[in-house]
């Protein structure tokens, strides 16, 4: 028993080689983002207010694909999205958002002050507004490595149809990019407190050239968050795949309907329940127990006990070691 | 076991002082595109071709809440939803915020077929509607004279429910929602049922699911309910094909759709045993119902409101249309 904490900041290939330029920054964003949630934990502090406050700490790292670091659509501009749910099954999303500085808290607002769960584009904006959350123009958010990976990706799309590689639906191959790590999806937060009450919330800019308008797996309750009195569940990778294994619901389904362990439905869905080099995920059980699966190249993570125990990693245990 | 075997729905939660003459009409309308699936069916049309078949007459005639007599949002206008699945390799999609496209649950179809993603909303959709050029009309196309009525009358019972509406932040979203007359916070007799959807399994045992709907009356522009969201308001896979109706929030919250599926994958339920299980359990104070086939090509529905608009029918005979328990 116990509080637990884990949080990440997206699954996908990213190369052994990554320089230290491109991973140092990131593991500094996830050491830190860690001692919030763990500080705040120790000070008894409900475990949805330690979601929001750390995935808000992740989006305003521009190292991140959420809140600042957003990757970009095909036009080149931001479309924010994001998601916050409970063990009492509450819960609040936004997609398409374009100004405001912290998605995950206007999710909150959602949830805690409309009778809506889910409010998006211009609508979402506008609730923005009246809720006097803080917003910026949405350049503030457009970091220069996105506006690379955009080009590189477009570059790529044009590569493939020049060897007129069909585009099979299931698949989605992309050509892998110079820096390999374009396929960056998420952050999230996933938390319990020793009252067994628990929280996940994620948040993300999406998918690297997305079409506009394309919402993807993590303001779906169910796909790429949730919670209930079991566990709670961020998920992060090919938003697609995580959206039809309707993942983040499914860990928690088999824990409820099996009887399997928190650790033992998270594989089940990772390893069995989604293709190969598309899913990753954090999730903590009211036990107060955590697992990180994925089975992408990495997945951006770090999480930590009462007990003591803490971790910080990007590629798997056995390669990391 | 086995042929096919498909269901429709015009929404769950009906007003029981609903003139007998809206109830034939009711009837008739779920009648006729029943009978539409079936002879599809009988052509052994996949199942979803049907169920896109079937939802796009359900659009297109406006006497339930989709497409054409679309509820109105607090600005006035229509903002449809709409999303697919086809449980063989369970491929899906959806829209959100549509204003001029005709047939909502198409659009849907193409965002599964022809394009990389799986959800596309507002002026994105939009675009990509124009892209691949299916019709669009003039967002007053959508609007009936009748609508326009339900939301003055929406807005003054919120005028007036405000006053004695339990505060929000308290466990159930939908807010006056102790009188069983209430839905979604409004009066039954303005509260408008919210989706038209339609499950179909083949004579190949595919299963397939479509929902579609306006919304909420008075909804919030760019609020997003239930039905374009895989897993809530709509699922199929290699076991069953369901849609959902009702109260939005609660079918997000109990994941409804996913969780008939889960519980037969799962707990090894039969059919009716799972949408049973998962009206009773997994509701909570929400009002909802659902139609489900199975890929053994059994049809079942539940709901826990006041009336649901249904019609199923098997290949071996059976056929029932209805509205009440």
């Amino acid at each position: 028993m116990g509080w637990a904490i884990a949080l990440h900041g997206g699954a996908g290939d990213i190369p052994l080689s990554l320089p230290p330029e491109r991973r140092l920054p990131r593991e500094a964003g996830l050491r830190h983002s860690l001692h919030i949630g763990v500080v705040a934990l120790k000070a008894n502090t409900p475990p949805l207010d330690v979601v929001e406050l750390v995935v808000r700490e992740l989006e305003n790292i521009p190292h991140f694909n959420a809140g600042k670091g957003s990757v970009l659509t095909t036009d080149g501009t931001v479309e924010m999205e994001a998601c916050i749910m409970d063990d009492k099954k509450r819960c609040g999303a936004v997609s398409g958002l374009t100004t405001v500085v912290n998605p995950i808290s206007l999710a909150r607002l959602v949830m805690e002050k409309t009778p809506h769960i889910y409010l998006a584009f211009d609508g979402a904006e506008a609730f923005a507004r009246e809720q006097g959350v803080e917003t910026l123009h949405s350049s503030h958010f457009i970091t220069p490595e996105n506006v690379e990976r955009l080009s590189q990706a477009k570059e790529a799309k044009r590569v493939q149809i020049d060897y007129t590689q069909p585009l099979h639906k299931d698949e989605k191959k992309e050509t892998p990019d110079a820096d390999g790590d374009s396929k960056l999806g998420t952050v999230g937060c996933v938390a319990v407190d020793s009252f067994g009450n628990l929280a996940s919330a994620t948040s993300t800019g999406g998918l690297v050239n997305k079409m506009v308008g394309r919402i993807g797996d993590t303001p779906i309750i169910g796909a790429g968050t949730y919670a209930n009195n079991l566990c709670a569940v961020s998920a992060t990778g090919k938003g697609e795949a995580i959206i039809r294994g309707t993942v983040a619901r499914d860990v928690a389904a088999l824990m409820e309907f099996k009887g399997v362990s928190l650790k033992e439905a998270a594989a089940y869905v990772v390893e069995e329940g989604t293709p190969k080099g598309n899913v990753g995920l954090v999730a903590v059980s009211a036990a107060g127990e955590v697992t990180m699966p994925f089975n992408t190249t990495g997945m951006f993570r770090a999480c930590a006990t009462e007990d003591g125990y803490s971790e910080i990693a990007i590629w798997p245990n056995s390669v990391e070691n | 076991m086995g042929g096919w075997a498909i269901a429709v729905h015009g929404g769950a939660g009906v007003d029981p002082n609903l003139p007998m003459e809206r109830q034939e009409q009711a009837k008739q309308l779920l009648t006729r595109c029943l009978n539409l699936g079936i002879s599809a069916l009988r052509s052994d049309l996949a199942a979803i071709d049907v169920v896109e078949l079937v939802v796009r007459e359900l659009e297109t005639d406006p006497f339930f809440n989709s497409g054409r007599g679309s509820a109105l949002t607090a600005k006035g206008t229509v903002e449809m939803e709409a999303s697919i699945m086809d449980g063989p390799k369970r491929r899906c999609g959806a829209v959100s915020g549509l204003t001029t496209v005709k047939n909502p649950v198409s659009l849907a179809r193409l965002v599964m077929d022809k394009s990389p993603h799986s959800y596309l909303a507002f002026s994105g959709a939009e675009d990509f509607a124009r892209q691949q050029g299916v019709e669009l009309v003039d967002n007053e196309y959508f609007i009936t004279e009748e609508n326009v009525g339900m939301l003055k009358l929406a807005k003054e019972a919120n005028t007036i429910l405000f006053d004695y509406r339990i505060p929000l932040g308290s466990e159930s979203c939908s807010a006056g929602v102790e009188s069983p007359l209430h839905m979604n916070g409004l009066p039954i007799s303005v509260y408008a049922p919210e989706t038209v959807g339609c499950v179909v399994v083949d004579n190949q045992g595919r299963c397939a699911a479509a929902t579609s709907t306006g919304g909420l009356m008075n909804k919030m522009t760019g609020r997003i309910g239930d039905s374009p969201l895989i897993g809530a308001g709509t699922y199929a896979c290699d076991l069953s094909g369901v849609s959902c109706t009702g109260e939005g929030e609660a079918i997000i919250r109990g994941t409804l759709a996913r969780e008939v599926a889960a519980v037969m994958e799962y707990k090894g339920l039969g059919l009716q045993d799972a949408v049973d299980f998962v009206i009773k359990e997994r509701l909570d104070d929400g009002k909802a119902g659902l139609i489900a086939v199975s890929s053994k090509g059994e049809v079942a529905y539940g709901f826990n409101c006041m009336g649901m608009f249904r019609g199923c029918a098997t290949e071996d005979g059976f056929m029932e249309v209805g509205i009440w328990e």
